[in-house]
């Protein structure tokens, strides 16, 4: 250690970097942890491979390894068992057609009211004044605590879920697509006047195309709260959908199948938000977030 | 003033702003200022005096307190299709391709398609934008932006066209190729211009008046002819009586920005 210390102070004090060449891995992690900076598709690619390959890794330890009981961790081999035996019944199918049905329309019927009500709001200061307060407040009420009175209103059948869904996503989709809408330059709506445009068409040819991607944005985050509440939904007085399915098979103990359905939400919401980025690529090229 | 008749007239404008906690702020006070028929006139001041409000005021996006503002002999009432603006900020329409940001105003205006597509053609190779007809503005970089921005203002055929400071955010080499393009542009088209600037340089190569004004509350401070020849282009920067014009204008914001200097002190 002394000798090394000496050599490298008689020598010209050059960064270590050079002296000793650095090992592949630090210099591929150097580049990596740069803030900001784009990775190589490589470097992005082998970090969703560690990762998912880290909680399998872990997975197969605990479960085949016998440290943790099947009761509560079920092997991966457990699970596509349990999800071949759900398909072949055709049970799976139900819940997963009966989970889509419910959390689209109520999604959709939201989008639908609350787009429209939301531009509004983020652009005329009274449809603010008329509208804020109360979704403001109905915002901070936790969806599950409506359901006892849902209930009492439609009952427990496909509306009652549906209208949770949308009671979920409403407000929330509300606020947000006012704040797109707020933010929309308003030397854009003033060169629309200076070009001869009327009110009604800024609000139509400018206003309205100028939020798609704010609000394309919001739409695929709405739809990934919709599932959240999905399922809080169909915990309670349901006999069918994916949130049921764990809760049944809680009763049973079937760990397996809980796994199954977990599984199954998490696909679909990826699909989903596929599906929504794809959307966003085709239908908004012009989008300066693509 | 002379012979030629006023296409834009200002008359005693007076702008107020309400203070949020109460009181009020004068921007423009009583200002008069005319623009002839094709004129290229400019107005500097330091920043804050008032002068895009000014702008804004013209093309009826802002309302003055008092005074009118004339255009053609009819009284501005609001914003219209006769008064082209071109901003400092990039307000190109990011959902439209270059053609169709070119296009709005003809087509707004209920020309039949081809027609409309005709006059952005146009526009488009002015100022030198062929080629990027069917390119998003987020392709393009921001000299390429306000060169559209300034050839969507100009398919309108407005009566005048309002600048506010068009070239200011882009860097220096970009700003000199735009006064040249405009230079050209306008000897091509002989538009009417009021163009705000606080750049004494600009104002001075691309003027024939310019109009000089004071510190906030904004007024009218002098009024110099620029006589230079025309066709301008950069070289004439160089030249000796360019110098002279810009000493003068510089003189005048000089005297104005020290007179509120010892105002202050005065005061504090």
């Amino acid at each position: 250690m002394p000798d090394k210390n000496l050599q490298a102070n008689t020598h010209r004090p050059a960064p270590r970097a050079s002296t000793r060449p650095r090992s592949r891995i630090v210099s591929a992690l150097d580049d990596a942890l740069r803030p900001h900076e784009p990775v190589s598709r490589q470097t992005y690619l082998s970090g969703v491979i560690l990762s998912t390959a880290v909680i399998a890794f872990v997975w197969i330890v605990l479960s085949y390894g016998g440290i943790v009981p099947p009761l509560f961790l079920p092997s991966p081999s457990d699970v596509v068992r349990a999800a071949v035996a759900l398909f072949r019944e055709g049970s799976l199918l139900i819940h997963a057609r009966a989970s889509l049905s419910v959390i689209v329309t109520g999604w959709a019927l939201a989008v639908v009211a609350a787009v429209p009500l939301g531009i509004l709001m983020g652009t005329l200061k009274f449809v603010e004044a008329l509208v804020e307060p109360v979704v403001d407040f109905v915002r901070y009420l936790p969806v599950s605590a409506m359901i006892p009175l849902l209930i009492l209103y439609i009952g427990i059948g496909t509306a009652e879920k549906v209208a949770v869904i949308f009671i979920g996503t409403f407000f929330q989709l509300v606020l947000l697509v006012a704040d797109v809408s707020a933010n929309v330059s308003k030397d854009l709506l003033d060169s629309a006047y200076t070009l001869g445009a009327k009110r009604g068409t800024v609000f139509s040819r400018v206003l309205v195309p100028a939020t798609l991607p704010g609000v394309m944005d919001n739409l695929r985050i709405t739809m990934g709260w919709a599932w959240t509440y999905l399922i809080v939904a169909e915990l309670v007085a349901s006999d069918r959908g994916l949130g049921y399915l764990i809760l049944d098979s809680m009763r049973g103990l079937y760990t397996d199948r809980i796994f199954v359905g977990l599984f199954v939400i998490g696909l679909l919401g990826l699909g989903f938000d596929i599906i929504f980025k794809r959307l966003h690529r085709i239908l908004l090229p012009w989008s300066p977030k693509i | 003033m002379t012979a030629v008749a006023a296409k834009l007239t200002i008359k005693d404008v007076t702008v107020t702003f309400q203070r949020r906690r109460g009181g009020s702020v004068v921007a423009v006070d009583s200002l008069d200022l005319m623009v002839r028929d094709k004129e290229f006139v400019c107005i500097v001041g330091p920043s804050g005096c008032g002068k895009s409000t000014l702008l804004r005021i013209i093309a009826g996006l802002t309302r003055p307190t008092t005074g009118e503002v004339v255009l053609d002999g009819i009284q501005v009432s609001g914003p219209g299709a006769d008064r082209g603006m071109v901003f400092q900020s990039y307000t190109l329409f990011p959902w439209l391709t270059v053609e169709g940001n070119v296009e709005f105003g003809p087509r707004l205006s209920g020309q039949p398609p081809e027609l409309c597509t005709r006059i952005a053609k146009r526009y488009i190779d002015l100022v030198g934008l062929s080629g990027f007809e069917h390119s998003y503005p987020k392709e393009l970089s921001g000299g390429m932006m306000q060169r559209a921005a300034i050839a969507r203002a100009l398919a309108n055929d407005p009566e005048i066209l309002l600048m506010d400071e068009p070239f200011g955010a882009l860097d220096a080499q970009t700003r000199t190729l735009m006064q040249e393009l405009l230079l050209s542009v306008w000897e091509q088209t002989h538009k009417t211009v009021l163009f705000v600037t606080h750049d004494i340089e600009e104002a001075v190569l691309l003027a024939d008046r310019v109009y000089v004004m004071t510190a906030r509350p904004g007024r009218i401070k002098r009024e110099i002819k620029v006589s230079l020849p025309r066709p301008r282009t950069v070289g004439v920067l160089d030249s000796e009586e360019f110098l002279r014009f810009r000493r003068e204008v510089q003189q005048s914001i000089r005297e104005e920005s020290l007179k509120v200097l010892s105002a202050k002190e005065e005061g504090g």
